[in-house]
């Protein structure tokens, strides 16, 4: 009954609190809708033409209806002013502060999530749209001294577990929508526009099962449905092992 | 108004093609929007069996697409999104909204108020050769390099921007269709402001022409924004314009070269500011069968008819102001998207108002069970899991992960479908004796309702199960790449196979269509003891329909008033001072 909704596995600080809207939500769909489905019923079998010939021209005479709408325009006012609103505005407003947070730049393109690191001097290298090739496909200037530590990876986010995840999410193409069922997160990707989206990851990958999927939400060409990425929820340790052997690859390509 | 008295007089004209008669330009939108219904619900069938069995070669057909589509008679992702695209375009622009308010809207308005014809007959014609010349267009594309449009129905810039010709087509193709929407719907607004009869004030307005009313404005005020937007997109395509491309745009590789500075949010505005009054552009018009329908068959008046037409006023206004709940997940602020979803919730109440005033009307009736009965009864459930439905997506904190889900495509199918689209099934049942004079047989008719009202729910109940569970729309193999899609895959078996049983459903519906237009059984012109003007006239009312014309006395639905030795009381029956004094009382 707990999952009576089949959601996927909430592996995210935020997620229980959407999970909770939803299944509010779904409460009030399942009481209304029964509630009609059985006055139909009822009212299809009273008043059929053999047990009821002569309708009655004035109908119902009460105003039960009337309350029925209050109810439901109650039911919405609390949704909205003490649900949504205030969460939406933690998730658009509260966004951490980034010395707090791991800081991730992701850039979508026909098919894949670039996602793009700022290494151990925590700043993110100048791109250029003219620098874009096959073995660059962020068009990081490599010259510049803040990219000189920057890793890039296609599709692959790590992200320690517990700590606040901010990326910054933008397209290079056309419009994308970063999809991270397991997080309780989606946002649209929109070229020209650079938007921040943050989680904090509570869950981390295992054996069972190593990595979650990135979906692509939105539309996006051919490739839409094979535009899948993965995220590995891991320990600081773990996390950190793993930016170093990023680096270490990275000084051997240079 | 002259000029149509001295038509009236003349013979008909032999070529139906090139008639101004109302009756027979909505007979012929009616045929049309049919075909294209037909036609789009094949092109989903061709997608179920993909997303029911990606990658497999689609049985018996599959070599009908030849190489650049489906090579061996497999999909190609490509050929996928022009049928995505496709299918939504049709169902909306060629399909529905031609039926509800060019063949409907047409054939009804005039009879219902009581008038000779439409406003403007000879619009009324062009109209509906400029919806011709739209969908011909549309479907033209699937024949150009590249293939049809292919960036869904919505066609989001940049990616239609870039897309192949087809999207051109499909622009121009928007653009007739708009152009044939607006003149339709000036026309249906003048007819029903200047050719009510004789005591026809708005308040004894059928409920059905009050929706068609709204629909009208809502046309006229919202087609304008997609038919500019459809423009600018054209001239981004074709002049090398930026309306909708930012600069540093690179695709595939490569930079863009174009000026950029545009926006592809823009495109969204404008779409949106359209295709959300679009909606209830297809719902009205159904809601407004479903009032004939259900007053008729339980003998009684509709409940609360003035708060039905005081929430549709309300809803119609409303729409316009609600289009940014689409696009919650496009980087919106709280201050925005606390608006947006205000006004949405609002909207859900005159909603709420008309389907529970529907509901109450059936209180205290005396029911009976007809075909067209049973399509308006079944459409009250059905558009209530549409629209309840609609309340988790309206708020954006339960958006974020069912937005762009399969939940989606369940919430709106579940208002067209089971919704709209019975209403249509309905109301030809219902009005098929006035525009042949004789009845459809109620056993298909019988048999076409239980198997679709069964494999309806088929097809759209476990969407919300996939949308729950996160897995995106719009995926040439329905999300089989994704871990957390793969314990709920197997539905979109089990919803193909409903598809298609739902299709078998449909022959006897086009069987009984057909055979009963030279078979059926002779009925009476007011069939039904209806109380609304369209009865009065003939069956088929001739051109000019009513002679003399007829003068009203009464509110639309006096069925079993007090007093009164019949169960029905005409609009237009001339009955003592005795009745209005009971009116009163």
């Amino acid at each position: 009954m707990e999952n009576f909704l089949g959601l996927p596995l909430n592996a995210s600080a935020n997620g229980a609190e959407i999970d909770r809207v939803l299944i509010l939500v779904h409460w009030l769909i399942f009481v209304l809708f029964i509630g009609w489905s059985i006055f139909l019923v009822v009212v299809l079998i009273r008043f059929r033409k053999k047990k009821n010939p002569k309708a009655s021209y004035a109908g119902v005479r009460n105003r039960t209806s009337i309350y029925v709408e209050i109810g439901i325009a109650l039911f919405e006012v609390i949704l909205l002013t003490g649900f949504s609103i205030p969460l939406w505005s933690k998730r658009v407003n509260d966004i951490p502060k980034e010395q707090n947070a791991t800081v991730v730049h992701i850039v979508a393109e026909q098919f894949s999530w670039n996602i793009h690191y700022p290494g151990p001097d925590g700043k993110f290298g100048r791109t250029d749209v003219h620098l874009v090739s096959d073995d660059n496909p962020l068009g990081l200037d490599r010259n510049d001294p803040n990219a000189k530590d920057d890793i890039t990876t296609m599709n692959d986010l790590h992200l320690p577990v517990n700590k606040p995840a901010l990326i910054y999410l933008s397209s290079k193409d056309v419009v994308h929508s970063l999809s991270i069922p397991v997080m309780r997160i989606k946002q649209d990707a929109i070229p020209g526009q650079v938007i921040p989206v943050w989680f904090v990851p509570t869950v981390a990958n295992n054996d069972s099962m190593p990595t979650y999927d990135i979906a692509c939400a939105q539309l996006c060409g051919l490739g839409h449905y094979r535009m899948r990425g993965y995220l590995t929820v891991q320990s600081q340790r773990d996390f950190d092992e793993w930016i170093k052997e990023q680096e270490a690859s990275l000084a051997q390509s240079q | 108004m002259e000029n149509h008295e001295t038509q009236i007089s003349k013979p008909k004209s032999r070529l139906i093609f090139l008639s101004t008669d109302h009756k027979t330009i909505g007979i012929l939108y009616g045929f049309t929007g049919l075909l294209f219904l037909l036609l789009g619900f094949s092109i989903m069938m061709l997608m179920r069996w993909q997303l029911a069995f990606p990658g497999q070669p689609i049985p018996f057909i599959g070599s009908w697409f030849g190489q650049d589509r489906a090579p061996g008679g497999i999909m190609l992702p490509e050929f996928y999104n022009q049928l995505g695209a496709m299918h939504g375009t049709i169902m909306v622009f060629l399909g529905v909204v031609p039926i509800v308010v060019g063949a409907f809207g047409n054939y009804l308005v005039p009879l219902q108020i009581g008038a000779p014809d439409m406003a403007f007959p000879k619009l009324n014609l062009m109209s509906y050769w400029l919806y011709v010349l739209g969908g011909l267009c549309a479907l033209s594309s699937f024949f150009m390099p590249g293939g049809a449009a292919q960036s869904g129905w919505t066609s989001y810039p940049p990616l239609a921007d870039i897309a192949t010709t087809g999207q051109t087509f499909w622009l121009i193709a928007i653009i007739f269709l708009a152009l044939s929407s607006m003149l339709n719907s000036i026309n249906i607004i003048t007819t029903i402001v200047q050719l009510r009869a004789k005591g026809m004030t708005f308040m004894r307005l059928p409920f059905f022409v009050w929706a068609q009313f709204i629909t009208g404005f809502l046309l006229l005020l919202a087609f304008p924004a997609l038919e500019a937007a459809s423009v600018l997109q054209l001239m981004d395509r074709l002049a090398g314009t930026s309306f909708f491309l930012p600069s540093g745009l690179v695709v595939s590789g490569q930079p863009l070269s174009v000026s950029g500075g545009g926006s592809p949010l823009l495109w969204q505005h404008l779409f949106w500011f359209l295709a959300h009054p679009e909606v209830y552009v297809l719902i009205l018009p159904a809601m407004g069968i479903v009032a004939e329908i259900l007053a008729n068959n339980t003998r009684k008046p509709l409940w609360g008819y003035r708060s039905m037409v005081y929430a549709t006023i309300f809803l119609g206004f409303m729409s316009f102001i609600v289009w940014a709940h689409h696009m919650f997940l496009t980087g919106m602020g709280t201050i925005i998207s606390g608006f947006f979803q205000a006004t949405t919730m609002i909207i859900s109440i005159p909603s709420v108002v008309i389907l529970l005033a529907l509901l109450i009307s059936l209180w205290g009736g005396s029911i009976r069970f007809t075909t067209p009965m049973l399509f308006a009864l079944a459409f009250l459930p059905m558009f209530g899991i549409g629209g309840l439905t609609g309340l988790p997506l309206g708020l954006t904190i339960s958006d974020i992960p069912l937005h762009d889900t399969y939940y989606v495509i369940g919430h709106f199918h579940y208002i067209v479908a089971p919704g709209t689209v019975f209403a249509i099934f309905g109301g030809i049942y219902y009005w098929f004796p006035k525009l042949t004079g004789r009845k459809m047989n109620d056993v298909l008719g019988r048999i076409h309702f239980a198997g679709s009202l069964v494999f309806m729910n088929g097809v759209f109940f476990p969407m919300f199960i996939l949308g729950l569970a996160g897995v995106s729309r719009r995926l040439w193999d329905g999300g089989a790449q994704y871990q957390f899609a793969q314990h709920v895959l197997h539905w979109h078996e089990f919803m193909s196979i409903s598809a298609w049983l739902l299709a078998v459903f449909q022959i006897p519906f086009i069987v009984n269509l057909f055979w009963s237009i030279r078979k059926g059984k002779k009925v009476r012109e007011n069939y039904w003891d209806a109380t609304t003007l369209e009865w009065a006239a003939s069956s088929p009312p001739p051109h000019g329909n009513f002679f003399p014309l007829p003068e009203v006395y009464r509110s639309p639905y006096e069925y079993s008033v007090p007093g009164y030795a019949e169960d029905f009381l005409p609009q237009n029956q001339f009955f003592g001072e005795g009745l209005k004094i009971k009116e009163k009382g």
